[in-house]
């Protein structure tokens, strides 16, 4: 049965303790077909280490909780089979984030400062509309257009992999351009290419991106950042040779 | 003591909580969410299919209105729902999904012109109107007379979160991420607030407000096999129950969807068969229109995943490793239509099962998914044993799901519980006489004795394991309180469940961290977990009839005679305590607008109560005499049930829809 057992390397650290350091701690377990590492870490803290720290909400991949790096490579856990991966296994929190304890980092807290800063919700042209009265009509094509880059679960793992967001603590990363072309593609945000212009129009929004697109690479809702991210820029760029 | 001081605590911060949050600061009251996650993160981002609500923008979904949505809804609870409340929900639901569109949310929308659907496995081609172009459209769904689910692809619940949450963000309210609140305060009349513990710092500290709401969703974790999200334990419930003052409703009627992935109990959405899928068996036999010939797949989940399992046990699952399945078959619907419509459901079945749902059938097999009971309120959604507390959405009992909800139906209530709870809390806060000082000594002895409870678990050298004791109540649910319930199995999970509890109280924690602890926090929430599960072990004991999702082997019948009434669960504050004590709340069938009968599907054997017959015969006369007399179809309604005065003023209107044109003022 030896040939079943696998490795993990998991960094430990608790910076709420003062007496704690940073360090890789090894487990082993035995493999079982179809097991993710949802499976296993929870099987290592129930058996082995009821200490060890994580985030798990969905365990399906649609809530963005787990994202971790694995084997050097930013994923969500809970929908990274063990099968796919080698015999050692070595999971660390993502960077970027600030650090709970473990593999649990505080993305929610970049998130909602990034979204208001952002503005990163519909801009309407009515306040507060009548309820009692049809919808206002939509392109069915459209519709799918916004919920393609809607789709977007905040976990993180663009952020973790971008080269630019390692150098400036204040990107928006590939997340905070992928709603901006979100509200941009939507025919009820009244907001105009100038106004974006504002929010994206720095080093810290679209011009910090340096289009090494590992975001696009490594998002696991696969969004079509790589198109999204140079479209925008060709946008802001036309409204920032305007401005010179 | 660390005291934080606001108007409306809310305590969940997925949909229910998020619009609730939004109504009460649009009246200008502060408001503050605890979170036990960021919210976007929270369970209702993982409602697939759709949210119900009438607006009659597809073919199929013409000549759909309140009505019938209403009788839908009260059908598939088995009359378990307060029909009052279901009046509320299916007027306000279209407006839900209206504010929604108007705030953000990507609905899917109608084409003009032909497109093919399956149809009772058979191709079928449909042509929309014109007029309907770009206007919301619906799928098909279980239970319904009409295609009214909408939805946003098969990623609802996640879209809708996230127009909710960035509201959230927008209006500037406050969430405390990674929060949670392990006791309220009240003194057995009035609620307070919440003892909340911070779970990475583990810091206990006060929130008192004037209105208190919980929104905590589901208890799905009681279970082993469950759609539900980790973060699904019912720890909203134990929040009521634990006063003992509050009570919980209907906590034996649990849901469970046949459609869960096998053996992981992931979720795959009711819209697979809303769009014409099918459920086939080891030889590949479609069974359902066997069982159900009128509804077939699309009778109401407890009547589908009851034949499924009854199928099972007649010998005609599939047989692996991990037990027995049956199949589920979109590939009849084709690869166009699942990589536009079901993109989630083909990259859980990509990526968990490792196979191709436009090729291969699915295997699933029923799994624990909602929660019918939870903190039992009244129509405004305050629990009427403890003043200013209220409750919304899978936590509360409202009741709008009887002992059956429909699909698409939940994440439809989050909102519509949100809008209507949020407008009745403002009204709450508004009124000067719950201006109260806050009881800050009573704050501090609720906090000194969770602070107490809390060191007391984690020095006290005890033998048993916390994530153990969780699995063997699992095991228990899954065993004795499942899909198929009869008296042995019941009392037998009874006495487990309550060995459980005593043993609960001798767990031994290693690491002794009081901060981040994941150990710590099991130890805690199992304990709580333990005394939801004999609620509702207890109460499904005690049913002696069958009635929605609450199937007795030993009494297959409804009993609208005995049985037509709400099971209330108090526990006491004794520390010794291991059942709850238990009231029955009979529903008036002289009042109700729809009264009992046959479903539509499922069984047609069940016993009368001794008014339905006087009511059937009443409400056949008033439609009959309003019909010859010309009068519409709300004038009907009205004289039938009157409910418009129990709404809040601002979701009284009525409904727009193609064929029903409001007057332009």
């Amino acid at each position: 049965m030896k040939n079943r057992q696998i490795t993990f390397q998991i960094l430990r650290y608790n910076p709420q303790d003062v007496a704690s350091k940073p360090r890789l701690q090894s487990y082993t377990l035995e493999k079982d077909s179809g097991m993710t590492l949802f499976i296993a870490l929870n099987e290592i803290r129930e058996q082995q280490d009821p200490t060890l720290q994580f985030d798990f909400v969905c365990r399906a991949g649609i809530c963005g909780s787990c994202a971790m790096m694995v084997n050097g490579r930013p994923r969500l856990a809970c929908r990274t089979l063990i099968s796919d991966l080698p015999k050692t296994i070595v999971l660390t929190p993502l960077p970027f984030f600030e650090l709970i304890g473990d593999l649990s980092v505080n993305t929610g807290k970049w998130m909602r400062g990034m979204s208001r800063h952002l503005e990163a919700w519909l801009h309407s042209r009515e306040e507060s509309p009548d309820l009692g009265r049809i919808e206002e009509k939509m392109e069915p094509e459209v519709a799918e257009a916004v919920y393609e880059m809607d789709r977007c679960i905040e976990c993180g793992c663009c952020i973790a992999a971008c080269g630019t967001a390692q150098m400036r603590q204040d990107f928006v990363g590939a997340v905070g351009l992928g709603k901006i072309a979100r509200f941009r593609l939507d025919p009820r945000d009244i907001r105009a290419d100038d106004d974006f212009y504002e929010l994206i129009g720095d080093d810290n929004g679209v011009f910090g991106c340096m289009s090494l697109l590992a975001c696009h690479d490594v998002c696991p809702k696969y969004l079509p950042l790589k198109t999204q991210i140079a479209f925008l820029r060709r946008k802001m760029a036309k409204i920032a040779i305007r401005q010179e | 003591m660390n005291t934080i001081l606001t108007d409306v605590l809310v305590i969940g911060g997925g949909l229910a909580g998020l619009r609730a949050a939004i109504g009460a600061k649009q009246r200008g009251h502060r408001v503050l969410i605890l979170s036990l996650v960021p919210p976007k993160r929270s369970h209702s981002a993982a409602a697939q299919g759709g949210m119900q609500a009438s607006l009659a923008n597809v073919i199929r979904g013409q000549d759909d209105n309140e009505d019938v949505h209403f009788e839908d809804t009260v059908r598939g609870s088995d009359w378990g729902a307060d029909q009052v409340v279901a009046r509320m929900f299916v007027n306000t639901a279209p407006k839900a999904v209206r504010e929604l569109a108007a705030w953000g949310t990507p609905w899917s929308r109608v084409r003009r012109g032909d497109h093919n659907v399956v149809i009772n496995g058979e191709k079928v081609t449909l042509t929309e109107r014109d007029a309907a172009h770009g206007l919301i459209a619906q799928r098909d769904f279980g239970g319904t007379e009409k295609w009214r689910a909408c939805h946003v692809s098969d990623g609802t619940g996640h879209a809708m979160l996230f127009t909710m949450s960035d509201q959230v963000i927008r209006h500037d309210i406050e969430v405390l991420e990674r929060t949670e609140a392990l006791a309220l305060i009240h003194d057995g009349e009035r609620c307070y607030g919440a003892v909340v513990r911070n779970l990475v710092s583990g810091e206990l500290f006060a929130c008192m407000a004037k209105a208190t709401i919980i929104a905590t969703g589901g208890a799905g974790r009681l279970y082993r096999v469950t759609t539900n999200a980790v973060i699904c334990e019912g720890m909203g419930h134990a929040l009521a129950l634990e006063t003992g003052v509050a009570p919980l409703g209907n906590m034996e009627a649990v849901q469970f969807h046949p459609t869960g992935i096998f053996p992981a109990g992931i979720l795959v959405t009711e819209g697979c068969r809303g769009d014409g899928g099918l459920l086939r068996d080891a030889d590949g036999h479609r069974f359902m229109p066997d069982y159900e010939p009128e509804k077939k797949e699309l009778a109401s989940r407890d009547v589908v995943s009851r034949r499924m399992e009854e199928h099972i046990r007649n010998g005609k699952g599939i047989s692996s490793r991990f037990g027995k399945h049956l199949w589920l078959d979109i590939t009849l619907l084709g690869k166009q239509h699942i990589e536009h419509n079901l993109r989630e459901v083909k990259e859980i079945c990509e990526i968990f099962l490792g196979m191709n749902p436009a090729r291969s059938w699915i295997p699933v097999r029923p799994a624990q998914h909602y929660t019918m009971g939870g903190i039992r309120t009244n129509y405004t959604g305050e629990s009427p044993w403890l003043k200013g507390l209220f409750a919304a959405g899978e936590a509360a009992c409202w009741d709008l799901h009887g002992f059956n909800r429909l699909g698409g139906n939940s994440v439809a209530e989050t909102v519509v519980a949100g809008m209507i709870v949020g407008e009745f809390i403002a009204d709450f806060c508004d009124n000067p006489a719950n201006t109260v000082a806050p009881p800050i000594l009573l704050a501090g002895e609720f906090v000194r004795r969770e602070k107490a409870a809390l060191e007391k678990l984690l020095y006290h050298p005890g033998k048993e394991n916390a994530f153990r004791l969780c699995a063997e109540m699992q095991d228990v649910m899954t065993r004795s309180v499942g899909i198929f319930r009869n008296a042995d199995n019941l009392q037998e999970g009874v006495a487990h469940l309550r060995s459980l509890l005593r043993k609960s109280l001798d767990i031994g924690i290693v690491g002794k961290s009081g901060g981040s602890n994941p150990e710590l926090v099991a130890a805690y929430r199992v304990r709580r977990m333990l005394k939801l599960a004999i609620t509702i072990a207890e109460g499904a004991y005690r049913r002696v009839e069958s009635r929605g999702a609450h199937f007795r082997e030993d009494f297959p019948k409804r009993d609208d005679q005995n049985w037509l009434k709400r099971t209330l669960a108090f526990w006491s504050n004794d520390p010794e305590s291991d059942l709850p004590r238990l009231e029955y709340e009979p529903l008036d069938v002289k009042r109700m607008e729809l009264p009992p009968g046959w479903r539509g599907y499922g069984s047609k054997d069940y016993i009368d109560h001794p008014d339905t017959l006087a009511r059937q015969l009443e409400v056949a006369e008033v439609k009959y005499s309003y019909l010859t007399a010309g009068k519409d179809r709300f004038a009907l309604q009205e004289a039938l049930m009157p409910y418009a005065d129990y709404l809040p003023e601002s979701l009284r209107g009525k409904n727009e829809r193609l064929d029903e044109p409001l007057e332009r003022r």
